[in-house]
């Protein structure tokens, strides 16, 4: 059971994410909500490639042993490096939006529809 | 060696690298001035056409191309020492893929070369042919990748790229407000994919497409391939622009330029090949394709009625073709969704990859009738500075070509001969008969339907009393209009050109996903 906590925290973060993004009111808040998501996925990777008692995957002055799955670690990130372009660039969004509109609140975000 | 044995042996790597690094390029030599900067655009995208080219030419002739990043040679997929796992990126080449390239990197240049003119005197043009770029090597990607984290990478940068070209112009705030929708979707749904990725990885410790096809067939379909199948099939369906989850469509092809809201078309269509290439390739062996088949069909009949319904009620140009797309894809789905469904039985000989094949066909026709109609809009829009129908009129008078090369388009996605829409509509009224009629009634109702839309946009911009004294557009918006219209009438006439040097090998790549799993698990040429 214990060995699924990460697993368990991922799908709660998920919700969370979720949650935010889809009642939130601020356009800020549903970015937060995106990035949530995403450090959730990102938990769900690193600890799929979790040795128990592993070391570090780094082969100098190895003290041998097992080693976590160091793939993983690699996508993570990837996946991280992709999650700040994404976030600067919804950001900017939000600015420009703000700037226009002179609110953030999704409700009144919405000249699309007239 | 020489470097025309260097391009042919590095042609997958060199598809995706020369618009890349020409893409971060641009901004420095846009610096040299405009035309310079215009000159290496368009050369890096004709070089990225012939890359294409060149791919479609290596598949048909040698099969299925594999190319692994730092591999010695670089067709050696399983290292000796690696435990016959292939644990390199591989970029794995079918007929689908070169396909699907060829069709990305066509729509780039015509939009590169219909930009020179309708962007000119705004601002951030280093950025946005920059972006251009980026958004032809995420398609590209998508579609030559053979590695399911590629996948995500390339997908990623094709939303990203997509999402920032369509808040290009401003408009007030609105085309942000579009973009700013278009990234949170196309972001939480990469998202879902990596989620499905990652549960991937960790049932069956691989990432390449053909090792986990292989491994899921070995193992059996399990309740977690269920959950991760499931992620990436809505997902894709979802970016693809297919109802229920075709929200975001009209609001981003709308607010976008018209090349771009071409271009954007056609990413959505990078998704669809992955859709296919999920649900036949990766999914295909194991997966009940009966039922997958159907969702598919369903998808694509909701798709093609709801979405040509609600183009009725448009009066903005471009929010009513966005609709038009909609209806499209569904055009697509269903032709594919027939040949999952039948997939493995002898109707499949019968009717299905003759369904598959005007699926594919269409994506192609498509690509080139819809892209025109994008780029007539854009041009109306660029003289007229509007894009509210009832304010239009009277354009034909003074807009002679656009009004032709709109009348081309029109009667293309309409499926009136000469024009290419009318084989591939053919060929998918004629198949998916044999499965169910109902399907074909749909898909001929809504044929009709969408004939009446474009006639009504017609009327409502071309005809009429002049209200607008308007020049005709510019020399390379007419040009990039052109190219597309006359492959519209090459293929509407000599449709066997497209069959059999594109359409054919793809549909036959894809149904095919034991030669692609073997080809690459093979071990080296």
């Amino acid at each position: 059971m214990i060995f699924n906590a990460p697993f368990i925290s991922v799908m709660i973060l998920i919700i969370f994410g979720l949650y935010a993004m889809v009642f939130r009111r601020n356009l800020i808040k549903v970015v937060i909500g995106l990035d949530i998501v995403e450090s959730a996925v990102n938990l769900f990777i690193v600890s799929l490639g979790y040795v128990k008692n592993g070391i570090a995957p780094i082969y100098t002055n190895s003290p041998g042993g097992a080693m976590v799955l160091p793939t993983p670690q690699a996508l993570t990130l990837t996946s991280i490096v992709i999650g700040v372009a994404t976030s600067a660039m919804l950001l900017s969004f939000c600015i420009l939006i703000y700037r226009y509109y002179g609110t953030l609140d999704t409700r009144k975000v919405r000249r699309l529809r007239e | 060696m020489s470097v025309w044995d260097f391009i042919i042996t590095n042609a997958p790597a060199l598809a995706i690298a020369v618009p890349l690094l020409g893409a971060f390029l641009t901004p420095l030599i846009y610096r040299a001035g405009r035309k310079t900067a215009l000159i290496w655009v368009l050369s890096v995208l004709g070089f990225t056409e012939f890359l294409a080219l060149l791919l479609v030419y290596l598949v048909n002739t040698y099969g299925i191309q594999v190319y692994v990043f730092g591999g010695n040679p670089s067709t050696l997929a399983i290292p000796p020492d690696s435990g016959g796992i292939p644990i390199r990126i591989i970029f794995t080449v079918d007929g689908m893929s070169a396909f699907t390239a060829l069709i990305s990197s066509t729509i780039g240049l015509v939009a590169g070369i219909y930009s020179v003119a309708s962007e000119k005197g705004r601002g951030a043009q280093d950025k946005f042919f920059a972006l251009l770029l980026l958004l032809v090597v995420g398609m590209m990607g998508m579609a030559l990748t053979g590695d399911l984290f590629n996948f995500f990478v390339f997908l990623e940068i094709n939303s990203l790229s997509a999402a920032a070209l369509v808040s290009y112009r401003i408009h007030g705030g609105k085309a942000v407000e579009a973009a700013f929708k278009y990234a949170v979707v196309s972001s939480i749904g990469a998202l879902m994919i990596l989620f499905a990725i990652a549960i991937l990885y960790g049932e069956y410790d691989a990432l390449n497409m053909a090792m986990i096809a292989e491994r899921m067939y070995q193992t059996g379909f399990s309740a977690m391939d269920m959950i991760a199948m499931a992620l990436i099939v809505v997902t894709l369906a979802m970016k693809c622009g297919a109802v229920p989850m075709h929200y975001w469509v009209p609001d981003g092809y709308g607010e976008a330029p018209g090349e771009i809201s071409a271009m954007i078309m056609v990413a959505s269509q990078a998704s669809l090949y992955g859709l296919f290439r999920m649900c036949f390739t990766v999914f295909g062996l194991s997966a009940n394709t009966h039922s997958l088949g159907w969702f598919l069909i369903i998808l694509g009949l909701l798709s093609m009625f709801i979405g040509v319904t609600m183009a009725f009620l448009q009066h903005d140009i471009k929010r009513l073709m966005a609709y038009h797309s909609v209806s499209q894809t569904g055009y697509m789905l269903l032709g594919v969704g027939v040949g999952l469904a039948t997939l493995g039985t002898s109707a499949f000989n019968q009717y299905g990859l003759f369904a598959m094949e005007g699926g594919i066909f269409h994506i192609l026709n498509n690509m080139l009738y819809k892209g025109l109609l994008f780029l007539t809009a854009g041009a109306i829009i660029y003289r007229v500075g509007t894009s509210d129908l009832n304010k239009m009129g009277g354009l034909a008078h003074t807009m002679k070509f656009t009004a032709i090369f709109y009348l081309i388009g029109a009667l293309a996605i309409a499926g009136i001969p000469p024009f290419n829409g009318f084989v591939s509509k053919l060929m998918i009224y004629e198949s998916v008969y044999q499965l169910n009629p109902f399907l074909a009634v749909v898909a001929a109702i809504v044929s009709m339907l969408t004939l009446a839309s474009f006639l009504k946009v017609f009327h409502s911009a071309f005809m009429g009393p002049k209200l607008y004294n308007v020049k005709e557009v510019p020399k390379s918006m007419l040009i990039a209009m052109g190219i597309l219209s006359f492959f519209i009438v090459l293929f509407g006439i000599f449709p066997n050109i497209a069959m059999t040097y594109l359409v054919a090998p793809a549909a036959h790549a894809l149904a095919d996903p034991v030669g692609y799993i073997t080809r690459v698990l093979g071990g080296g040429a």
